[in-house]
């Protein structure tokens, strides 16, 4: 395959308070592809976005982003790691004290030159992306859930990140909003040329934005490849899965 | 943090390349984050001169453009329009024009194995874990804390905007009613219970020095503290637990912003920079309760009271009262800081590190008393 890795997990195995909730698990996700971790609940999806993060350290295994193991950086070579990172977190991860205007120009005021003005018109332009242009003064407490994830994933694509990385940003969005995000995944992709690796448990979702599926049971990565392979797959849980999402 | 500011102004060097030829405005090479903000100011100056109605933006030779131009563009674009320009944007090749689409204003859409240790071994052992865990980790976070209080102070572009005056006021001005009626009371009850004595002797007028240097010297520190600590030591501490079981800190950090500096450090300044004026309410408040009482059981005038104060009050005092009231209001932000931090998932950890906190908090303003007043006084 000539195409790049940017993420390696290798051997990764993570235990908490002598449970193991990851056991021996390896997978590569490329550029510009969207790759989507599935997964029951409980079975180390969150886990293994946080390991990617580096914000759990790694006791055993090895993770490489863009390139760079991850346990050797220093903080500024971390700091840099994440200026090239987008992260949506599955409770929100919004500043509750700030606005949701606040919320989403934090990166811009901390980390660009930009001009005020600029900057508020890139934070409404961006709200407006998950249609949300009317929320800028509000707190994150007054939003609806649904839009509570959407102003997170507008906080983070705000700098244009080369990769996205969003912990279930569709959980209990409706059929149309899910398909306006999806529709959002995938231009981001196509035209930013943006890597992104989701979690999510919908199917219609998975099979209008993967290319690549990594399924995670019982502690072990069970599948990893192509979305088409995947569906093919004769593996029971995959089935299962994929049958139960074409009911919906 | 110096040498990421280097690197990020090494980045904003790279000038937008455009030039402006009659009606047309070429725009070159690429317009992204760091040249956006530049650009738009330059060339809104450039154009402030514009005669013509109308401005084509050419971008036939642009090679790349992230959201920051495509509203950098479309902000120049507004401005001239409300100006009465004309702007078309000409001759954009298809990456970006699809680029400019995506990133305008969107219209809503219609609808393990464990073995127990011996007795002394364990005691060692949580010795040892109290000493690493909690000692070591809050001198480590108060090093932090007070490097970043001191990089705030030369770094003011990632500062948090009106963060410090909405930390005093929560921490400090709120808590002015709440300490001067207590400090008030308990200035009352020690000149009343020491009246009785002090008649004994005839030693009537030695009521002022007693009230004044309790007050000064020991009291009106130590109420403010306790009652700072009540109100703000648990507040600071379920602010900061809540941050963290929400992933608001992650997020923090995710975003290249240091949480220490974003979230103590203001708590640290709004709180040091009100906790002294209101150990010196205290201080008078309390004297003043002294006071009434010496009038009510002592017949001492306050008249006579306020006289004999000048024997009493001394300069050193009112400097200890401020000194003691820094450290302790650093104890309090500190220890607040450090068990929300602790926290473990949930809610119900959020109310856990608050209660600790609390009670760590009066605690090491207790044992701080005692040393300062061994530094003090001997
Ligand atoms: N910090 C932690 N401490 C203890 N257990 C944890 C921690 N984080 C996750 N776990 C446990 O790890 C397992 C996997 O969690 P998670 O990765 O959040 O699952 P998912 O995101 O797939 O639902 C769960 O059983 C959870 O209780
Ligand atoms: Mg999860």
């Amino acid at each position: 395959m000539d195409l790049d890795k940017i993420i390696e997990v290798a051997g990764l195995t993570v235990d908490f308070d002598g449970k193991t909730v990851l056991s021996d698990v390896s997978f590569n996700a490329y550029n510009g592809q969207v790759t989507v971790i599935l997964g029951g609940s409980g079975s180390g999806k969150t886990t293994v976005l946080r390991q990617i993060l580096g914000l759990n350290p790694i006791r055993q295994g090895k993770i490489n982003v863009l390139g760079k193991d991850i346990s050797t950086l220093d903080e500024s070579e971390q700091t840099k790691l994440y200026m090239k990172m987008g992260v949506f977190y599955q409770n929100g991860g919004l500043i509750s004290s700030l606005t949701v205007g606040e919320n989403v120009a934090l990166p811009l005021e901390q980390h660009t030159n930009l001009p005020k003005e600029i900057i508020e018109e890139i934070v409404k332009m961006k709200l407006s992306l998950v249609y949300l242009q009317d929320t800028y003064k509000m707190y994150p407490s007054q939003l609806s859930g649904g839009m509570f994830k959407r102003a997170a994933l507008a906080r983070a694509i705000v700098m244009d990140p080369q990769m996205l990385l969003c912990d279930e940003p569709g959980a209990g969005l409706d059929p149309v909003s899910l398909a306006s995000l999806d529709q959002l995944i995938l231009d981001l992709k196509k035209l930013m040329k943006m890597s992104i690796i989701i979690v999510t448990h919908e199917v219609s979702s998975i099979l209008r934005i993967a290319d690549r599926v990594i399924f995670l049971e019982n502690t072990k990565a069970i599948f990893e490849g192509t979305l088409s392979d995947a569906l093919k797959s004769k593996k029971e849980p995959l089935i299962n899965f994929f049958n139960k999402g074409k009911g919906q | 943090m110096q040498k990421k500011e280097k690197e990020q102004a090494q980045e904003n060097k790279s000038q937008p390349e455009y030039f402006i030829e009659g009606n047309t405005l070429f725009l070159y090479d690429s317009l992204k984050f760091n040249q956006a903000g530049q650009f738009v100011l330059e060339a809104l100056k450039k154009l402030k001169k514009h005669k013509s109605k109308v401005l084509v933006v050419n971008l036939k030779n642009l090679k790349d453009i992230d959201s920051a131009g495509v509203t950098a563009i479309n902000y120049l674009k507004n401005k001239l329009t409300k100006k009465g320009i004309n702007v078309r944007i000409d001759d954009a090749p298809e990456s970006i024009s699809k680029k400019l689409e995506l990133f305008s204003m969107q219209k809503p859409p219609a609808e393990i194995q464990t073995f127990k240790p011996s007795f002394l071994e364990s005691i060692g052992q949580n010795l040892y874990s109290f000493f690493s865990d909690y000692f070591m980790r809050f001198l480590y976070l108060a090093a932090d804390v007070f490097y970043w209080s001191i990089n705030d102070l030369f770094n003011s572009k990632a500062r948090r905007k009106g963060e410090v005056v909405n930390q005093a006021i929560l921490i400090g001005v709120n808590a002015t009613l709440i300490v001067v009626v207590m400090s008030f009371i308990i200035g009352l009850v020690i000149a009343l219970q020491s009246s009785a004595q002090l008649r004994h002797f005839g030693a009537d007028i030695f009521i002022v020095d007693l009230t004044v240097i309790a007050m000064m010297a020991q009291m009106g520190p130590l109420i403010t503290a306790i009652l700072v600590a009540g109100r703000s030591g648990s507040a600071i501490a379920a602010e900061v637990a809540t941050m963290k079981v929400t992933a608001e800190l992650d997020a923090l950090k995710t975003m290249g912003i240091n949480s220490v500096r974003f979230v103590i450090v203001p708590k640290i300044y709004g709180c040091l920079s009100t906790i002294p004026f209101l150990t010196i309410l205290a201080n008078i408040a309390g004297i003043a309760g002294g006071m009434v009482a010496a009038n009510i059981f002592l017949d001492i005038t306050p008249e006579i009271f306020i006289n004999r104060m000048g024997h009493s009050l001394y300069n050193k005092d009112i400097i200890t009262s401020i000194i003691k009231s820094l450290v302790y209001g650093s104890l309090i932000v500190l220890t607040g800081s450090f068990f929300g931090l602790r926290v473990k998932e949930g809610a119900e950890g959020v109310g856990k590190s608050t209660t600790i906190a609390v009670v760590v908090a009066i605690s090491l303003v207790i044992i701080a008393d005692s040393i300062l007043g061994l530094i003090f006084y001997t």
